[in-house]
């Protein structure tokens, strides 16, 4: 009896030694895959943040930009950049053939000529002298300086020529290369050339998509959840929207980008690829998020903080604005945080409603079309140039930055304002 | 004098009758207990003289409840106004989870007592003193309300129930999460507060309604069994049932 007894206590622990390694094994794993994850987005994007110069001497002509030796600022403005740019380019080879001129041209981004003017705008004294010019790289040479290049690949199979890679070893030997931290990727709109592609567009867009989302989300969805908990009578009625509202959090965003199509771009003729659109259209997702996280956290007041505000001869719209609202605003905010946080992260419905278009304008406004940071990924994905292989994981980056603040955000929310009640 | 009539009362939550035909008149300036078993329906009673029951949907109220000479059961009565005039104290201590100052300035605010910030500090002196806490929070008037012992939100619940110069309070079992001493600090509260207000008080137990009070009623399974002076009632009472309960023998 005594031995079989022991035996089952044994067998007790043993069974939860198992359960713990389990559990321990699980969560092994789950850390296992996000350290593999970050690793491989750390390792391809963090090269992104860095950008290639070529450093070239500009001889600031006057004749051949065909202006005086005293110019005006206007004068400046409209002075031809294109011959004394080209001019630079050649000169890195005085025995280059016009192929060869191309080739060299070819070396620097097509911002090249605008490089130069702004050169000259900020320091006209230098019409006449010759003085050495940043010039962004293109994006191949930019990933043949960060190594990331199959150089030994046969010439026909790659983007850089041979004697491009010697002009630009030259250089590298002179020590006319020069890796800069990439403020463009923050500042410039998207671009069709990797080395001139930024976030700031889609960085933008996003931005003003969930301001707008979270200006209509917001309210809708408290003053839903405050009339739904507080005051709705419990009925049938009720029962089915809520319901209703729970089987709302759980379409597919794509459902929902249909309908900003079907109804605010074809009947409302609300502007194509605009924030706005996006906006509302993520608002009709957040919103049941926001409306199941409020009512919850106005469930959790205790109901005597209620009773002790009626017994004092508050009435019901007094209780609950001054007492039960305020008291389930921390879980409310955390809520709609990770609501926003969800709506930032989608891509389908925007795709659906136009924010995938190119856009090389940075948006002043959510009327002005944009895209969104998951949608400059998908973009940038799709494109078969080197360069935007490192933007990918370094959008990425960003967005998860963005997404790890937010949720940081919540839980500080959560953790500091959260009421303790007897 | 009467001051609260209550004629042919009928409770029901939903279709369970919870009081049958309750028919009981309370003193003014007198303390009443209510006793009784476990879910006799004292407190169900209790919460229908400041209309606390119309918080639950189910729940529905017949017959008349006169304080005053007016019937609160009545469509024209404002439960707002009624509330006022009847303070109430619960069972747990639930101060909001605002400062000391704020729990007892609530009621004066929400009713328009007080024109000035220092009317309002005298009305939150005057009601801190008169539950006997004044002394104990006086440096901490601005600290949560939330972070005081048992016994004291006990006393601030009190102390921001008559905030509002309530004629009627009506306490529900307000000493059952106290300790002792707690417990007779209110007790001796509630003999202080009976000059001005008049006070109905539910509680479990059988020697504390026959400390505070002076009228005692017994319920029983929904029925209002007896009811009288306390000397009565617990010295000789004419019925079998509350002879039972007071002497232990059920309940």
């Amino acid at each position: 009896m005594n031995k079989n007894k022991e035996q089952l206590l044994n067998k007790r622990y043993r069974a939860e030694r198992r359960f713990r390694l389990y559990g321990q094994s699980a969560i092994f794993m789950a850390l296992l895959f996000l350290t593999i994850f970050i690793f491989k987005i750390f390792s391809t994007g963090y090269s992104a943040f860095q950008k290639t110069w070529l450093i070239v001497p500009v001889n600031f002509d006057a004749e051949m930009m065909m202006i005086d030796q005293n110019p005006s600022k206007e004068d400046l403005q409209d002075a031809d950049y294109y011959d004394i740019a080209l001019k630079s380019m050649a000169d890195l080879d005085q025995n280059a053939n016009d192929d060869q001129k191309n080739q060299l041209k070819r070396m620097v981004s097509y911002f090249f000529e605008k490089e130069i003017k702004n050169e000259i705008l900020n320091n006209p004294s230098l019409i006449g002298k010759t003085k050495e010019v940043y010039l962004t790289a293109s994006d191949d040479l930019d990933q043949v300086f960060k190594g990331n290049y199959p150089r030994d690949l046969p010439e026909d199979q790659r983007r850089v020529s041979d004697y491009q890679l010697k002009i630009f070893d030259q250089l590298v030997a002179k020590g006319k290369v020069e890796s800069k931290f990439n403020i463009s990727f923050f500042t410039y709109a998207d671009s069709r050339e990797a080395e001139l592609a930024g976030i700031a567009s889609s960085f933008m867009g996003s931005i003003f998509s969930i301001l707008v989302c979270l200006m209509i989300a917001f309210p809708v969805a408290v003053l839903a959840a405050i009339y739904l908990e507080e005051f709705a009578p419990k009925n049938r009625f009720t029962d089915f929207i809520e319901v209703n509202i729970n089987n709302l959090a759980a379409v597919p965003s794509i459902v929902f980008g249909l309908l900003g199509l079907g109804v605010l771009l074809a009947i409302f003729h609300l502007p194509r690829s605009t924030p706005l659109v996006g906006g509302i259209t993520l608002s009709l997702m957040t919103l049941p998020t926001i409306i199941i996280a409020a009512r919850a956290s106005l469930k959790a007041v205790p109901p005597s903080i209620r009773e002790a505000a009626l017994a004092m001869g508050a009435s019901r719209m007094q209780t609950t604005m001054h007492h039960t609202v305020p008291l389930s605003m921390p879980g409310t905010l955390s809520g709609t945080i990770i609501g926003l946080a969800q709506a930032l992260g989608e891509t389908a419905p925007l795709i659906l409603i136009g924010m995938v278009a190119f856009v090389n304008t940075i948006p002043g406004s959510p009327m002005d079309p944009a895209a969104s940071l998951p949608v400059q990924i998908y973009i940038w994905a799709e494109s078969a140039e080197r360069g935007f292989v490192e933007k990918v994981s370094a959008c990425i980056m960003v967005l998860l930055g963005f997404l790890i603040i937010m949720n940081l955000f919540a839980q500080i929310i959560r953790h500091k304002f959260e009421k303790k009640w007897s | 004098m009467i001051k609260i009539k209550a004629k042919d009362v009928d409770v029901f939550y939903g279709k369970k009758q919870a009081l049958y035909n309750i028919g009981l008149d309370i003193e003014e300036n007198q303390v009443t207990a209510l006793i009784g078993p476990s879910g006799c329906g004292k407190s169900t009673f209790l919460r229908c003289l400041n209309r606390m029951n119309d918080v639950i949907d189910i729940c529905r109220v017949k017959g008349e409840i006169l304080i005053n000479d007016f019937n609160i059961n009545d469509k024209s009565c404002d439960v707002v106004r009624l509330r006022e005039k009847i303070g109430m104290v619960f069972q747990k201590p639930n101060p909001f989870p605002k400062t000391v100052y704020e729990n007892i300035s609530y009621g004066p605010t929400i009713h328009g007592m007080a024109q000035s910030k220092q009317e309002m500090d005298e009305i939150v002196e005057t009601s801190l003193k008169k539950a006997a806490l004044w002394e104990e929070v006086k440096d901490r008037l601005h600290e949560p309300g939330t972070g005081l012992s048992g016994g004291q939100q006990q006393r601030l619940c009190i102390a921001r129930a008559i905030s509002v110069r309530p004629e009627v309070i009506l306490m529900d079992e307000p000493c059952s999460a106290l300790d002792p001493i707690a417990t007779a600090q209110i007790e001796e509260l509630i003999d202080e507060l009976k000059k001005e207000h008049t006070i109905i008080i539910v509680t479990h137990s059988m020697a504390q309604a026959a400390r505070v009070s002076q009228n005692t009623g017994f319920f029983h399974l929904g029925h209002l069994i007896e009811h009288g002076s306390t000397d009565k009632i617990f010295k000789n009472p004419d019925n079998t049932k509350t002879q039972d309960y007071i002497t232990g023998r059920f309940g």
